[in-house]
């Protein structure tokens, strides 16, 4: 899984069925200190997330896990929301 | 699997119910000799691993679904080692 910061979200109405009525959102991957990282990507969401949140999310095939058993042809999906921002700024030896 | 080493975890009331109860660490992939090399990545603990260990990460879903014990986990990385010692050639 991997940080990243909710920052748009997509709206499609023609996509393959399997997505209907599912959200999809943009994401910004972050570093833990925050600090932004490689591309933005387009997410399924499976957890409630909204925009300017930060959150985790997973890559490959087990994105669709949370719709079992509908299968959709997803590759990331957001599954937990981060409640404290700050707390990730690890303690290194 | 890659070696990293633990550097945060992560608090999250709201997420996956397939997540409840597990600890989220915050991890920075190394190479043998130590180096940070690149992003670091979440992923499940099923050791009881610690800030600062150095340890054994799977980066592939079934795998980490395996580790977490779970069917249709949706997860893709676990901390699945702690590492004692590592030997190899420069």
């Amino acid at each position: 899984m991997q940080l990243a910061r909710v920052i748009g979200d997509v709206v499609a109405s023609h996509k393959d069925p399997g997505f209907n009525s599912t959200k999809l959102l943009i994401l910004q991957p972050i570093a833990a200190d925050g600090k932004d990282v490689g591309r933005t990507l387009v997410a399924v969401d499976s957890v409630g997330a909204g925009i300017g949140e930060t959150v985790f999310f997973v890559r490959g095939k087990e994105a669709s896990f949370p719709f079992h058993p509908t299968e959709m042809p997803a590759d990331a999906g957001i599954v937990g929301i981060v409640d404290q921002p700050q707390i990730y700024t690890g303690r290194q030896k | 699997m890659i070696l990293g080493r633990v550097v945060g975890s992560v608090v999250s009331s709201h997420k996956r119910p397939e997540f409840e109860g597990s600890k989220l660490m915050l991890v920075q992939p190394e190479t043998p000799q130590g180096v940070a090399t690149g992003a670091t990545l979440l992923a499940i603990d099923s050791v009881g691993a610690g800030i600062s260990e150095r340890v054994l990460v799977v980066l592939e879903g079934r795998a980490a679904g395996e580790a977490l014990g779970r069917k249709h986990a949706p997860v893709d990385a676990a901390i699945i080692g702690i590492v004692d010692q590592l030997d190899f050639v420069e």
